[in-house]
């Protein structure tokens, strides 16, 4: 079974209201040196096993559904599948 | 700040030294004679920062350098009314409520954002027109939004409307501010360029009535709001002053703005508390062109000389240079005048919100904008020649060679209708169609009653809100437009759109005061659209001349067009009036069992260009249905004398499918029955599906007919009774021609938008 991991965070230059937020809420933790935050999502797919393309499908899911490419930006992580390790 | 200091940039003293080096005026959006004039009026090379506010300041968008000739027709025609206290060429026009009030609304465009992004462009869309509402004084009360997407099957449109959709719930429902109403429409000329044009309204003390002017040497620049990062760079000049190209919409992506309007929540509190505690002089908001538009526009405005410090400007991106925080269009800033003494009280009162404010320059009298980067110039201008003395074009006009074979295309020559059976069924079929369809389905994810004031929101013809709980006077207003009239006859078609916003208010009972306009059309450089522009001006400013209400401001969008094929000219019309108590307003509906159901205006057979045409047909042709203003202001007078005599249980206008979808709208929103008999004589089709202008279905309360009937009589109006309500009907009951129950008629016009959008 493959384990897909597509991360999807904002494009740098976009603005994060969220993360903005965050950053804003620190100081009361007294947490004082932090620069920058920035919030997206993490999004886990399981392709079942004898499923093909994998990679090329996460792309297409990743790019029309989860992602928008406007303003966002996504990875794709593929976990190695432990059936094929030796 | 060595990495900063390490950058290159290009100062005037730079500029000076190598007056031959290669700029990207052309990459820019800038003519070869308007960079000359540039080299002309500095005497030298602009530098890159100077370059880039140029090409911002002198784009379509930003010096309305093709428009103006024609808009000029506005202050010639416009009326002289001393309740106009802000016209044209402020942020917004302000008109006096009372002698203690005075409103402020505008509707702007932002069409091309939305196409790209449609949740984010709508959104910022309003975000936009808040602050310029903000940016006169005046708290933020309500929105509105007129919305023309493509065939509402063609599958971009179920990208491009519920994200539309969402992104003005969103911003509006954060910001809290009610939604009450607007207008939808679709049609394949949208499809590539959709509109999205937002209204907002604002309430003021006469007093607190702000200007953009920095005045006063030695007075503070203060930056208020959110931090600049790199959004949205080149959106005016590029992405809203040039034609899509067909080849798809890749290149303008990154131009995409995001908004928060919890940021923009802040900023109306945080300006409303300095206001009243008079602690600034001057105010303009940032929008479109950010930071170059507001410090030109103020310094041209004002004595004339600014002195800036670019690195103090609060930057959310590492490695900004000087020409990107200049031409940033970050949302949710605001730019203050504030004199010296006052200017710490500003910064920590805005602080004490948790907004960012700070002090990045002061007024010179020097007469020049003159901007540095770390100590070194990289900006000493005129600011008029910037804000005031762009390009002006008369482009060439010609009149599309098509009209005269459209004209004679008519829709009265189709076939239709003829039995019973088949009018009945197009009553339902039009019931249905995108046009006419309940937009509930749109409304229902915006907030339409927060604050407590709103009387009338969407389904009604006109949004109505409550400024004084004491008095209760009020306002309404009512947006429209008719792209398919206006491509008929733009003249007519523009004059149709004013029309009918002004009835739309006239019905609740209100008197129209004010109209602001936003005005989308395709290429100037296309002579065809320029004569469409020009006559829809002309249209609109002989039009307000005779209502005898101003135009008070609004926007132009040109380049709504997509290769070759530009929208049809949509001029939509904002109209605003006054209800001197929002208790005695006229409802949408049927009134009471027993009450009289009328027509006031006259039915001549006007089909062309109707919904009907579009919807049975896919016809545009013919010539638009006939304008009468005198009709019009007679109608208007009449309907807020009878609400103020309360003589009318329920009024609505009747446009887009005539009588038969007013009658429709009516039943499905009362809950009671309508029993009505046609004139003698007429033919049903006709009556039930012309679009003739200046027409109102009236509920009249049992008992009153005499004195309805008189009043009308007086005032040389036509009044026709068709029937009455009664709870016992089952839906529209025509006599001699069909029943339509309830059930069937509802299941026709409800739920329409969603089930088509595959939702």
């Amino acid at each position: 079974m493959a384990r897909v991991v597509v991360d999807v965070m904002l494009k740098p230059e976009i603005l994060d209201p969220q993360g903005e937020a965050v950053l804003g809420a620190l100081p009361r933790l007294n947490v004082t040196e932090v620069a920058s935050v920035r919030i997206g999502k993490r999004v886990e797919i399981e392709f079942d096993e004898n499923a093909r393309n994998v990679e090329e499908q996460s792309r297409v899911i990743a790019d029309q559904l989860l992602a928008n490419p406007v303003i966002e930006d996504f990875t794709i992580y593929i976990e190695p599948s432990p059936i094929e390790a030796p | 700040m060595t990495r900063e200091l390490a950058m290159t940039v290009d100062t005037v003293g730079v500029a000076d030294a190598t007056p031959d080096e290669k700029q990207p005026w052309a990459e820019l959006g800038l003519k070869e004679d308007e960079y000359e004039r540039i080299r002309k009026i500095l005497g030298r090379r602009p530098t890159q920062s100077e370059l880039a506010m140029y090409s911002i300041m002198w784009s379509e968008h930003c010096s309305y350098k093709s428009s103006r000739v024609h808009l000029r027709q506005f202050n010639e025609k416009n009326p002289r009314t001393p309740r106009l206290l802000a016209g044209i060429g402020e942020n917004a026009g302000v008109v006096a409520i009372d002698e203690h009030i005075a409103v402020t609304f505008k509707v702007e465009s932002h069409n091309h954002p939305s196409y790209v992004e449609p949740k984010q462009g709508a959104a910022t869309g309003v975000g936009g027109i808040i602050r310029d509402i903000i940016a006169m004084g005046a708290r933020p009360i309500a929105v509105m939004d007129s919305l023309r997407f493509g065939a509402i099957d063609h599958p971009d449109t179920a990208r491009v409307l519920p994200g539309v959709v969402d992104g003005i719930g969103h911003y509006g429902n954060c910001v809290g501010l009610p939604n009450i109403g607007g207008e939808t429409y679709f049609d394949p000329c949208y499809q590539g360029n959709p509109l999205v044009n937002a209204l907002s309204v604002g309430v003021m003390p006469r007093s607190r009535l702000q200007s953009m002017q920095a005045s006063g040497a030695g007075n503070i620049v203060i930056l208020l709001g959110a931090k600049t990062g790199r959004d949205g760079i080149g959106g005016v000049s590029v992405l809203a002053s040039a034609t899509f190209s067909e080849s798809g919409e890749g290149d303008a992506r990154p131009s995409v703005q995001v908004g928060d309007p919890f940021t923009e929540k802040l900023l109306i509190e945080v300006c409303l508390e300095l206001f009243d505690a008079g602690l600034v002089v001057g105010v303009q908001d940032l929008g479109g062109a950010g930071l170059t538009c507001a410090l030109s526009e103020t310094a041209a405005a004002g004595d004339g000389g600014m002195h800036v410090d670019l690195e103090l400007v609060p930057l959310r991106a590492k490695g900004m240079e000087p020409h990107d925080i200049l031409a940033s269009e970050s949302q949710e800033r605001m730019l203050l005048i504030v004199d010296p003494a006052k200017a710490e009280e500003v910064l920590a009162r805005s602080h004490r919100w948790g907004l960012l404010a700070t002090a990045i320059g002061t007024v010179t009298g020097s007469g020049r904008l003159v901007i540095d980067f770390h100590g070194q110039t990289v900006v000493d201008v005129p600011p008029k020649s910037l804000a005031d003395e762009g390009p002006v074009y008369d482009r060439p006009i010609a009149e599309p060679n098509d009209l005269a074979l459209i004209a004679v295309d008519r829709a009265e020559t189709l076939p239709r209708p003829s039995t019973d059976e088949e009018i009945r069924q197009t009553v339902l079929d039009m019931a249905a169609s995108p046009n006419l369809c309940d937009k509930s389905w749109i409304t229902e994810q915006y907030d339409s009653s927060v604050f407590g004031n709103t009387v009338l929101g969407a389904p009604h013809d006109a949004g109505v809100i409550r400024l004084d709980e004491r008095t209760g006077v009020g306002i309404a207003i009512s947006l429209d437009g008719n792209g398919r009239f206006a491509r008929l006859d733009p003249y007519t078609g523009a004059q149709l759109a004013l029309a009918e916003a002004y009835r739309n208010v006239a019905v609740t009972g209100a008197t129209p005061i004010a109209v602001s306009d936003c005005l989308n059309f395709g290429s100037p450089e296309d002579p065809h659209v320029m004569w469409q522009f020009e006559r829809a001006v002309t249209g609109i400013a002989d039009g307000c001349q005779k209502l005898g209400i101003p135009v008070t401001g609004g926007n132009v969008s040109f380049y709504n067009q997509t290769g070759r094929d530009a929208i049809h000219p949509t001029p939509v019309i904002g109209v605003l009036g006054v209800l001197d108590d929002v208790a005695r307003r006229i409802p949408l509906g049927l009134g009471r069992t027993g009450d009289t159901i009328a027509l006031l205006g006259s039915t001549a057979e006007e089909l062309s260009g109707s919904e009907w045409a579009a919807v049975k047909h896919g016809h545009l042709g013919g010539v638009p249905p006939k304008v009468d203003l005198d009709h019009e202001m007679k109608l208007a007078e009449l309907l807020a004398r009878l609400a103020g005599t309360e003589q009318l249980a329920a009024a609505h206008d009747l446009s887009e499918g005539g009588l038969a979808q007013a009658l429709v709208e009516a039943i499905c929103h009362s809950g009671l029955g309508a029993q009505i008999l046609l004139p003698e004589g007429v033919d049903p089709f006709t009556y039930l599906f012309s679009e003739s202008s200046g027409r109102v279905l009236v509920v009249i309360p049992r008992g009153q007919e005499l004195a309805v009937r008189t009043a009308c009589e007086q005032r040389g109006l036509p009044i026709t009774p068709l029937g009455v309500t009664d709870a016992n009907t089952d839906g529209l009951h025509l006599r001699d021609h069909f029943d339509l129950g309830r059930a069937e008629l509802e299941a026709a016009w409800r739920g329409r938008i969603g089930a088509r959008l595959g939702e």
